[in-house]
């Protein structure tokens, strides 16, 4: 791949980028969330087409137009949620689309043959080709998208994130796999933030950072740290104000040894008044988890949250009472009706006083959502216009107000600023540093923030406090100023006793 | 565009309201174009009679009434098929509450002496409608306990509810008709008014003086539906319980963050849909002559469901509205009395209907993504 570039709208999410493969080989393609990792991969497979740039594939040029395209040409992708129908056998996962057929009867003892045939390539023998694909576990599904990648005689193969959901033992034989496969003249692209298996089982590295590539090199030849200083290599600048916060606020948010069904493996912190307390770490390390367990939308198995004086389980209609709320990560499944009004939106987290008795007159509800309009501010032709038609960053702008309109003391804010253009960036920096400094003039008390961020640079101008999540595991939060990116990522990467040294 | 001059509040032009309006607007021009076609064609005038009017108010109002509830169901995400069956029911239980005998009565003692009726002549129709409006509400929060409870879709809850609330009036009835003893005044809430009403006011020699509820101008069954339609509506805009309803149509995991009690929000939904099919019952009552027919109003969820969607009410939640609904209501019974006068054959009347249903929801769509 040459200088390939892709805009989407007024984000430039890939800028000349190069990419090279050669045939039987492991490259491993690292870069931070939202380095642009993904978008180059949907270029690759024809999901996207490039706006400028040349793809060039066995020295022909090589231009997508649909995925299924691209699987013709022989590029195949796994992603990391996989793409098998949970409903067929395994064998018409594997041949779905080229089923072999006599007239327009499929041929079932041939494709038993075959699927059987590619299975033992990806040498898996305790699946039976008639096994319904949902009755397998994680692993042996991504063995089948393996094996119909094999049944398609792939020669690129790109594997996103393939570990995240995998235990140990799995691990080691999806990497034999994949040692088996590069002997055969496979070339395999290979997206993780894992580096210490980047490390293991790759012989190059490419390294993708704001959409750009910023450097390649051999692996062996390439000591950990060099890789990581070319993933976050940038300079934190005037993004974040920082007013005179107080470091003595009463702890108004406290975890105690929190466990909940899957994740967070074991989490403990204390939140302060007029703090703000990032979490970094990759995804799937369980943050989101978190923040949904003390919001009460997710179940607590042990451990315990405190807000305030409450303690207990709780429901997220409790925790608003309580003076808590949060900004969902998922804006658009979760964060937002999309197709009601920006007043509705903005005040949907509490409605009492907008009326007499349970009355709620929209009148008032537009009047109400008003004020944060204009102060934070938020572009929208009126109270009344539709979620949907905003900008992503005004969207988001008022999922945030949705917390000021309930006057909360404590914002979880997941993931706050993800996909969104600078200028809101900066807005909700400037109004996330307002909030924790409070106003003595008007009789605003501080406020408390939890964020959950993948964007280093955010959470280190940001925040006065930063933990680290592993896997499931909360580190211990330490003043902003004892991290720097290259620290965070290490200990994200699970690396932290490095970090000292 | 700076945010100084977008959020003053004098220049600003409610752009959803005003969509709104416009579309409401739409269903109206709509409504008058068909009904116009029908006056035009129909020979003689006949469709532009007072009479004609009342009786498509008269016609409407069941779908109508019913469809209140309807639109609330729906535009909590929801869907509601047992509608038919609840009417059904509530249909049965009034009819079975009119003829209910007198315990311990003897044998050979007189009718009089038998039935309830004629023992509470203004106790028991109250009754029988409390009942019957009750038994429907009843049906409602049973279905919507079982979706919040089961976590099963609407459509499969209410499929099986389809069911099981026929069988019920079925077993109340058994299986027969219950002709209740006496007519009361239960049974003539759909009966014309306005015609008789107009001839007297205008001293045509032959009409009578009104009595009874002949005083209203209009039969007590629409009154019932405009201060229903009303309830609902203000419902709907003014409450929190409105709002929350909309905010679990829209997104369901969003009202959740925001607090809103959804699993309370759909039962009540469900429940409230009940409630409006049993006034509907009522009607339903009447226009059946007063007699408890387990086997009416079958297949009328349909119809209930298209008056909604005609009215803008999207089955993917979020979305619906009062007035809507009563004028989809207003034009599926224009469209089959225009099609009865004309002479169609019935098959011709249902295809029409069907097409204008399909075309409805096409437009709404094609207007969704000019304004998305």
């Amino acid at each position: 791949m040459r200088g390939v570039s892709k805009r989407f709208g007024a984000t430039r999410a890939l800028h000349r980028v190069n990419l090279q493969v050669r045939p039987g080989e492991v490259l491993a393609l690292v870069g931070e969330n939202g380095a642009g990792k993904s978008t180059l991969m949907k270029v690759l497979s024809g999901a996207h087409a490039p706006d400028e740039g040349e793809m060039w594939l066995d020295g022909r040029p090589y231009s997508p137009r649909s995925p299924l395209d691209a699987r013709r040409h022989g590029i195949a992708m796994i992603y990391q949620e996989l793409s098998l129908a949970p409903h067929l056998s395994v064998m018409e996962n594997i041949l779905l689309g080229i089923e072999p057929t006599i007239g327009p009867l499929i041929q079932w003892s041939e494709m038993r043959r075959r699927a059987a045939a590619a299975l033992e390539e990806v040498g898996v023998r305790n699946v039976r080709p008639e096994t319904p694909v949902h009755r397998l576990s994680i692993a042996q599904q991504q063995m089948v998208e393996i094996a119909r990648s094999v049944a398609l005689e792939s020669r690129v193969l790109v594997l996103d994130e393939p570990t995240s959901s995998l235990t140990r033992h799995d691990i080691e034989r999806l990497f034999a796999l994949i040692r088996s496969l590069r002997a055969r003249g496979i070339s395999i692209i290979y997206i993780s933030h894992f580096l210490e298996e980047v490390q293991q089982i790759s012989d190059r590295f490419a390294v993708l950072r704001d959409g750009e590539s910023v450097g390649e090199g051999v692996t062996a030849a390439t000591p950990l740290h060099n890789i990581i200083a070319m993933m976050v290599g940038r300079e934190v600048n005037e993004l974040y104000p920082r007013s005179q916060r107080c470091d003595d606020g009463e702890v108004v948010l406290e975890l105690a040894q929190l466990r909940g069904i899957e994740k967070p493996v074991s989490a403990s912190l204390q939140l302060r008044r007029g703090r703000v307390l990032g979490i970094a770490g990759l995804m799937g390390a369980g943050r989101t988890e978190l923040m949904r367990a003390i919001f009460g939308l997710e179940r607590v198995a042990s451990g315990e949250i405190r807000v305030g004086t409450f303690s207990g389980r709780s429901t997220p209609q409790r925790r608003w009472a309580q003076g808590v709320g949060m900004v969902s990560e998922d804006r658009k499944q979760e964060g937002l009706a999309l197709g009601l009004s920006v007043a509705d939106n903005m005040t949907m987290s509490r409605l009492g006083g907008l009326g007499p008795w349970r009355f709620v007159l929209p009148s008032r509800q537009r009047a109400a959502a008003l004020p944060w309009i204009r102060r934070i501010p938020i572009k929208c032709a009126s109270p009344a216009q539709t979620v949907s038609a905003l900008s992503g960053g005004n969207q988001q702008k008022v999922a945030l107000a949705r917390l000021l309109h309930a006057d909360v003391d404590i914002l979880l804010l997941d993931e706050p600023t993800r996909g969104i253009d600078v200028a809101s960036k900066s807005e909700i920096y400037r109004l996330i540093d307002e909030l924790a400094a409070g106003d003595e003039a008007t009789g605003r008390a501080p406020k408390a923030v939890l964020i959950v961020s993948s964007y280093l640079p955010e959470l280190l101008g940001v925040c006065d406090e930063v933990a680290v999540m592993t896997r499931g595991r909360l580190g211990p939060t330490r003043p902003v100023a004892q991290w720097n990116e290259h620290q965070l990522m290490l200990a994200a990467t699970g690396k932290e006793e490095a970090a000292s040294i | 565009m700076t945010h100084d001059s977008t959020a003053s509040s004098e220049s600003i032009r409610p752009s959803l309201g005003s969509s709104e309006l416009v579309n409401m607007l739409g269903r109206f021009v709509a409504i008058m174009a068909v009904y116009s076609f029908f006056a035009i064609m129909v020979e003689d005038g006949k469709f532009y009679s007072p009479r004609v009017l009342e009786s498509i108010l008269r016609q409407s109002a069941v779908y109508a009434t019913a469809g209140l509830g309807m639109t609330l169901i729906i535009i909590a995400g929801g869907i509601d098929l047992s509608t038919g069956s609840i009417l059904a029911l509530t249909v049965v239980v009034v009819a079975f509450v009119l003829n209910l005998p007198v315990p311990n009565a003897a044998e050979d003692a007189s009718v009089e002496a038998r039935y309830l009726t004629y023992q509470w002549p203004v106790l028991l129709p109250l009754l029988a409608v409390a009942a019957g409006v009750l038994a429907a509400t009843l049906a409602g929060a049973v279905n919507g306990l079982l979706i919040v409870g089961l976590r099963l879709v609407p459509f499969i809850v209410t499929l099986g509810a389809l069911l099981i609330w026929r069988a019920v009036a079925k077993g109340i009835s058994q299986e027969k008709a219950i002709y209740p003893q006496e007519d009361t005044w239960v049974s003539d809430i759909m009966q014309p008014t306005f015609v008789p009403f107009l001839n007297w006011m205008r001293g045509v020699d032959s009409a009578r003086r009104p009595e009874g509820m002949g005083w209203f101008v209009l039969p007590l069954g629409i009154w019932i539906l405009i201060f229903a339609a009303i309830a609902a509506a203000l419902l709907l805009r003014y409450t929190r319980f409105g709002r929350h309803l909309f905010a679990v149509g829209s997104n369901e995991s969003t009202a959740r963050l925001c607090g809103v009690p959804v699993e309370r929000t759909k039962v009540a939904a469900y429940m409230l849909g009940g409630f409006f099919a049993g006034l509907a019952g009522l009607m339903q009552f009447s226009f059946e002559g007063g007699n408890g027919y387990p086997t009416t109003a079958a297949g009328y969820e349909l119809h209930i469901i298209a008056a909604v969607v005609l009215g803008g009410g999207s089955l993917l939640g979020g979305e619906g509205s009062v007035l809507g609904t009563v004028i989809g209501a207003l034009m599926i019974t224009i469209l089959r009395m225009g099609g009865e006068q004309m002479d169609w054959p019935k098959w011709v009347q249902e295809a029409v209907i069907g097409g204008i249903i399909i075309a409805a929801a096409t437009l709404d769509r094609v207007r969704h993504r000019g304004t998305q």
